[in-house]
């Protein structure tokens, strides 16, 4: 550039407005799904851990399974799992950070609503759930998956899957909106890894003792997993159970969000 | 009658000034850290928030943007209540925090077209960019922008939606002088477009060019508010240093009587200094100037750097504090 290069001219003049709510919504989801999609470590947690255990345990006999083919057994606790990750780690994560960064604050300072935020980031997580059910989907049937039920569990299925993202999203926002970021990150991969764990994820909760499996049973990702696996995989019929035990984790959830979550 | 609602309308706008902030009162736990401060800014111009860090002053202006609530005191802006009338006001008012506030991983073309997409009719992402130097670093994260860079892109996100108002919290912290020229001219042209500016500075050169109105603050209270020019009128000063050690006794007798002389002694790195002023603040004149050289061709004194100037902003800060703005 030289002096004498004109300067690209910008009218200043005040005219200021907001967009409509749908353009902001879309923008903000937007946003927040290519920041996750870039994510590496977000990846790691969303897409390449559930594809290898999905992979892993279906070929290789390391744990009792159960009668059926492994990978009938396997596809629904992935499936909960990939939820649980996105919904709740990878957004406890990433909302703990903007948090501390003040974005959520810098936010607050624009035209977008707080719920306008909120339902951008819960669109930008069905959208990376939605590419995850599609490539989970897509390994196991190449390993053979069989799933069982027509139209009405495959309606069931999705009813859980949002209950559980309204559960997880609910409780990660919980979390981010009341630890420091690094709490943030350092719980929320311990729950995630302790649900993994214990949560019927890649193993039937049968195996624990009485007390141990109620308590078990009432988590929401044995909620998820055991629905889903109910339906998809043993062909039973819908059950009110998981649906009345996402509920009430979301209902709780939102309602301790919305009344100690911090902006910044 | 149409029209006449409008203008009347328009006049009531005109009335109420960008910022009135009355007693405010902000508390920290134990610690008070804006203690019954009031201002007004008016719409239009710049006005610089002016003090040492940890003066209130951010704390002042995060009350305006609706970000913390008042203990005491009252605030306006644009005539309304920034925590009651926040969503009207949003729209309206622009917002440049003192760092951050952009995720680490967006890029920067990428979160101006954001901030863009939240407004009616904002100006073009790309043509601020490039005004800002920025069209380079469109698609580089946030977090590998240099810190100019990052504090660029955080002025550009607080105007792209030709805001009435802008706060901007110490917007040229940390930036080297092109980038701070730069912001500066953007400032004076957000004025000259009809934009009030708000913004915080702890340097006095920004606020003496910049501002139409300076509000120095000190713990957490104005100590000095009015146009930039009345707080720096009266008070001529005559100034030059010395290697010499100066009589200031015999230079006084020397000068007409109200004069006073004094002599600041050297630090490390600079001369000792002489200050002449009238005591009445009034004007030093040629007369006085030529008095002072030919004392000093007298006495085998070598002035350097001898100026007749007004007294800066940081004199009367210094004067009306005792303290040293620059800490």
């Amino acid at each position: 550039m030289t002096e004498t290069t004109a300067r690209p001219a910008l009218d200043f003049t005040p005219a200021p407005g907001a967009a409509p709510m749908a353009r902001m919504v879309a923008a903000q989801a937007g946003m927040e799904l290519r920041i996750m999609l870039r994510n590496g470590e977000q990846l790691l947690l969303t897409m390449v851990i559930p594809v290898l255990l999905l992979v892993g345990f279906s070929t290789v006999d390391v744990v009792e399974l159960g009668d059926g083919p492994r990978v009938d057994f396997l596809t629904p606790g992935v499936l909960a799992l990939a939820v649980m990750s996105t919904a709740f780690t990878g957004q406890a994560i990433g909302t703990g950070f903007e948090r501390r960064y003040g974005v959520l604050k810098r936010l607050g300072a624009t035209p977008l609503p707080r719920f306008g935020l909120l339902a951008a980031k819960t669109l930008a997580v069905l959208a990376v759930e939605a590419i995850q059910i599609a490539v989970l989907c897509s390994v196991a049937l190449a390993l053979g998956w069989d799933p069982q039920g027509g139209p009405a569990a495959f309606a069931y299925a999705l009813l859980l899957v949002l209950l559980g993202t309204a559960a997880f999203s609910s409780l990660a926002l919980l979390m981010a909106g009341t630890l420091r970021a690094e709490a943030t990150l350092a719980a929320a991969n311990l729950v995630y890894v302790v649900l993994l764990g214990l949560g019927g994820v890649l193993f039937d909760t049968g195996r624990f003792p009485g007390a141990a499996q109620t308590a078990v049973e009432a988590l929401p990702i044995t909620a998820l997993a055991g629905g889903l696996r109910a339906v998809l995989a043993d062909g039973a019929a819908p059950s009110l159970l998981p649906v009345a035990v996402l509920a009430v984790w979301a209902a709780a959830g939102a309602a301790l969000a919305a009344r100690f979550f911090r902006w910044e | 009658m149409r029209a006449r609602t409008r203008a009347a309308i328009d006049s009531e706008a005109m009335e109420t000034a960008a910022v009135e902030v009355t007693d405010l009162v902000k508390r920290y736990g134990a610690t008070t850290a804006v203690d019954g401060l009031s201002f007004t800014a008016p719409r239009g111009a710049v006005t610089a928030l002016l003090g040492p860090n940890g003066a209130g002053k951010t704390s002042t202006v995060e009350v305006c943007e609706g970000f913390r609530r008042a203990d005491g005191g009252s605030v306006r802006v644009l005539g309304l209540d920034p925590a009651a009338d926040a969503a009207r006001l949003k729209p309206r008012v622009g917002v440049m925090p003192q760092s951050g506030g952009v995720p680490t991983g967006a890029r920067a073309g990428e979160w101006l077209r954001l901030t863009a997409s939240f407004h009616a009719r904002p100006l073009s992402p790309d043509t601020l960019l490039e005004r800002l130097g920025l069209t380079n670093a469109s698609r580089t994260p946030f977090r590998r922008l240099s810190g100019g860079q990052q504090q660029r892109l955080s002025l550009a996100a607080a105007v792209i939606g030709r805001p009435e108002l802008v706060f901007l919290d110490e917007p040229t912290a940390g930036l080297d002088p092109q980038a701070r020229h730069a912001t500066w001219e953007l400032v004076a042209e957000l004025r000259a477009a009809g934009v009030g500016v708000v913004l915080t500075t702890h340097h006095m050169e920004e606020a003496e060019n910049l501002a139409d109105r300076v509000v120095i603050i000190d713990r957490g209270r104005v100590v000095a508010d009015g146009a930039t020019g009345e707080l720096t009128c009266d008070g001529h000063e005559l100034r030059f240093e010395a290697r010499e050690a100066v009589d200031t006794e015999a230079l006084e007798a020397a000068l007409p009587s109200g004069v006073r002389v004094e002599a600041r002694p050297a630090t490390a790195g600079r001369a000792a200094e002489c200050a002449v002023a009238r005591a009445d603040g009034g004007e030093i004149g040629p007369e006085m100037l030529a008095t002072v050289g030919t004392w000093c061709a007298a006495n085998g004194v070598h002035p350097e750097g001898l100026r007749v100037q007004r007294r800066t902003l940081e004199d009367v800060f210094l004067e009306l504090t005792g303290r040293d703005l620059r800490s």
